[in-house]
């Protein structure tokens, strides 16, 4: 008997087969039984690898704290490194939501990465969640499927100007920080309060991300009252130190990623006295954040900064959104509209909601650096909550039509008063 | 007046750190022929190391000396395992050695993350060296005035071995021309394991060094190892001159290019890179073109 596959078999073979495929079955009704998917994009190698990793902390905490469901589905993760390069990030998105299927994606980490891939999630309506700064994108380029439960990169920054110009009393200002995106839209926001407030920024240095030794940028910093620095990563750790050992003794204001408490442990005495501002603060007392570092340093004993607790509350909100869309993700704008509409009272952060351009609105905490002989977590610095403002919005306190008819915050926006 | 001597001093002091760093370098790339790619995280792992026992291993701080002494050693210890076990199973085949350089490296930078974490590490400066250095409204930390000194203590010490010993005499019979070399009865191979082990080991203990300066942190090597290739290639390959006069060169431009054309930052530093490749390859005192 002839075993050869006649061309006549092959034909009737794949004929069926075609067949098989365009019959319907019947769709089973288990779309709430259905896995969650959610979808991580972050960096775990390279200089933003500080961040990152914290950021997976955070979702793996709640995760485990809510034994991997969300609002009674269980949730398939899926973690990528970015490898905090736009080109990465773009690609890891890709597969994430052509591949895995993701229904919703937290994260990318830097600003520059989320520009990067904003054209494709509006695309594919898949719903994004974000700490990265990225102003425009809740602001003159809105994003419909983007929310921002932390802050964009100015919101910390312009408190922290009104601060340093009402409540210190300081005048005048040299701010440094990366010569990217997120270090112009942090020292624009911080610029644009303090001289709103009677403070002039007299110099704007822009130092290349990465840059080893401050040195070329700590000579120019004479003669100020006040120096706001915005770096991230490692950054503030050697900026910090380098900046002590030239004996510089300006008080120093930084925002949420030069003040990350995650830094706390790493610092030394050259810390000691700089006030941040930032949307999270570790010693913040409420039942919502106790809670949180609990579970954190139980599951991976770190002391936990804005990185894994910005990434805990997005987990809270994703989770707000589900259970207000009926559990199904089927309709994109419908989950959408109700992240929108998730309120947290007693989140880790504390009390949040969001604004009509899916940006957070929630309390700031102005923190300063001191010393503490039995500070909680084995830690000898502790950053100590001097004052919270609460309810702010992106547009601090400028009325939003007037904010968005200034161009974003950049390099030479606001543009240097003499002072 | 302040700006321009406190840049001015820097520029040494950061050119030492440099030389330190670009020594080893140059010495591989002079006799082997290759530029190691690992060299920036031997760096980065040697400064992890020095600042792991800095910190103190196991109960035990250890002397900032001691510690960057014990890295170097340890790395110098990788460095001969690398060259023996992979480079030396790929003769003559410049290409396939760099990028089996470049492979370590990610491994080595991989490596440094599951061990040591994301975040940074600071490094605590030696107790005798802290301390401010004042001179009129110039204030400059003493430690970075110290790394001058480290640096010349191992310029001299290098330049001993090179010139008044017979293991110097034959790495620079190699690095002249290791054929005839090989004629005359040297094992260039062997001399191969020796000099990456040693330039393995200077990188480590530069690493070391830089620690109280840079801190350490994920990405330090990314950073530090196009500052070396800088170097050497301005300086010349195989020549201890050329990594001398190389650092200087690109710790003065590295301080005013920052501070005087901050937009032009890294493009100032790589453009005198670009002139000597075009108009003298060998570099400035390099004993061949690479």
């Amino acid at each position: 008997m002839s075993r050869k596959v006649t061309r006549r078999k092959f034909m009737a073979g794949t004929a069926a087969g075609v067949a098989l495929t365009t019959l319907k079955f019947p769709a089973p009704a288990i779309a709430q039984g259905a896995p969650f998917k959610l979808g991580l994009l972050t960096v775990k190698t390279g200089p933003l690898a500080q961040g990152g990793i914290q950021m997976e902390q955070g979702v793996l905490t709640w995760l485990k704290e809510h034994d991997n469901e969300m609002a009674g589905r269980k949730v398939e993760f899926f973690s990528a490194d970015t490898g905090g390069k736009p080109a990465g990030t773009k690609t890891k998105a890709q597969e994430l939501i052509e591949r895995d299927k993701v229904d919703v994606i937290l994260g990318p980490l830097a600003a520059f990465e989320l520009l990067a891939i904003t054209d494709y999630i509006r695309e594919h309506k898949t719903p994004t969640l974000s700490l990265a700064g990225a102003d425009d994108l809740t602001q003159r380029s809105p994003n419909p499927y983007f929310l921002r439960p932390s802050a964009t990169s100015s919101q910390a920054m312009q408190p922290m100007g009104h601060y340093a110009a009402t409540e210190m009393g300081l005048k005048k200002a040299i701010t440094i920080d990366y010569d990217f995106a997120f270090g112009y839209e942090q020292q624009g926001g911080f610029q644009a309060a303090f001289e709103k407030d009677g403070g002039c920024v007299a110099n704007k240095l822009w130092a290349p991300l990465g840059t080893p030794d401050y040195t070329p940028y700590l000579a120019q910093m004479a003669d100020c009252d006040v120096l706001c620095q915005g770096f991230a990563g490692s950054g503030p750790l050697a900026f910090m130190k380098q900046y002590a050992n030239y004996g510089l003794k300006h008080q120093v204001v930084t925002g949420e990623t030069g003040g990350d408490d995650a830094l706390l442990h790493a610092f030394g005495d050259e810390a000691v006295g700089m006030i941040s501002c930032c949307p999270y603060t570790l010693d913040l007392k409420t039942d919502g954040n106790q809670h949180f570092v609990k579970a954190i340093m139980k599951d991976f004993n770190v002391v936990p900064g804005f990185y894994a607790a910005g990434l805990y509350v997005n987990c809270d909100v994703v989770e707000g959104g589900l259970k207000g869309a009926g559990g199904s993700t089927e309709d994109k704008e419908k989950f959408m509209a109700a992240l929108k509409a998730v309120k947290l009272p007693d989140s880790p952060r504390g009390p949040i909601s969001f604004d009509h351009l899916g940006n957070i609105v929630g309390n700031f905490y102005v923190r300063r650096c001191e010393k503490m002989a039995n500070a909680p977590y084995g830690l000898k610095l502790w950053n100590k909550t001097i004052k919270t403002y609460e309810n702010v919005s992106q547009f601090w306190t400028w009325p939003e039509k007037e904010f968005l008819s200034h161009p974003v915050y950049s390099r030479n926006y606001p543009p240097l008063k003499k002072c | 007046m302040t700006f321009w001597l406190l840049l001015t001093i820097n520029s040494i002091t950061f050119g030492g750190l440099l030389f330190l760093l670009a020594a080893g370098f140059s010495l591989i790339f002079g006799l082997m022929r290759i530029p190691n790619l690992t060299h920036g995280s031997l760096f980065m792992l040697g400064a992890y190391f020095g600042a792991t026992f800095v910190g103190g291993l196991l109960g035990t701080v250890f002397n900032f000396w001691l510690a960057a002494l014990m890295a170097a050693v340890l790395v110098a210890a990788f460095g001969a395992l690398i060259e023996r076990l992979l480079l030396r199973r790929l003769p003559g085949q410049p290409l396939a050695q760099v990028l089996v350089t470049l492979g370590i490296s990610f491994i080595v930078a991989d490596f440094c993350l599951m061990v040591w974490g994301g975040d940074p590490i600071a490094v605590a400066t030696p107790e005798s060296l802290i301390g401010i250095v004042r001179y009129g409204t110039l204030a400059f930390p003493l430690y970075r005035i110290a790394v001058i000194g480290i640096a010349a203590v191992v310029a001299a010490g290098l330049w001993l071995l090179l010139d008044r010993t017979r293991l110097g005499a034959m790495i620079r019979a190699g690095v002249d021309d290791p054929d005839m070399a090989r004629v005359v009865g040297i094992r260039v191979s062997q001399l191969f394991t020796v000099v990456f082990s040693l330039g393995a080991g200077i990188a480590a203990f530069a690493g070391v060094i830089g620690g109280p300066i840079l801190s350490v942190y994920p990405g330090l090597d990314q950073y530090m190892l196009p500052l070396a290739l800088v170097v050497v290639i301005l300086g010349g390959s195989g020549s201890l001159v050329g990594s001398i006069v190389g650092s200087l060169v690109i710790g003065f431009i590295y301080n005013f290019g920052q501070a005087l054309l901050p937009e032009l930052a890294y493009f100032v530093l790589f453009l005198p890179m670009l002139l000597v490749l075009l108009l003298r390859p060998q570099g400035l005192f390099g004993r061949f073109v690479p």
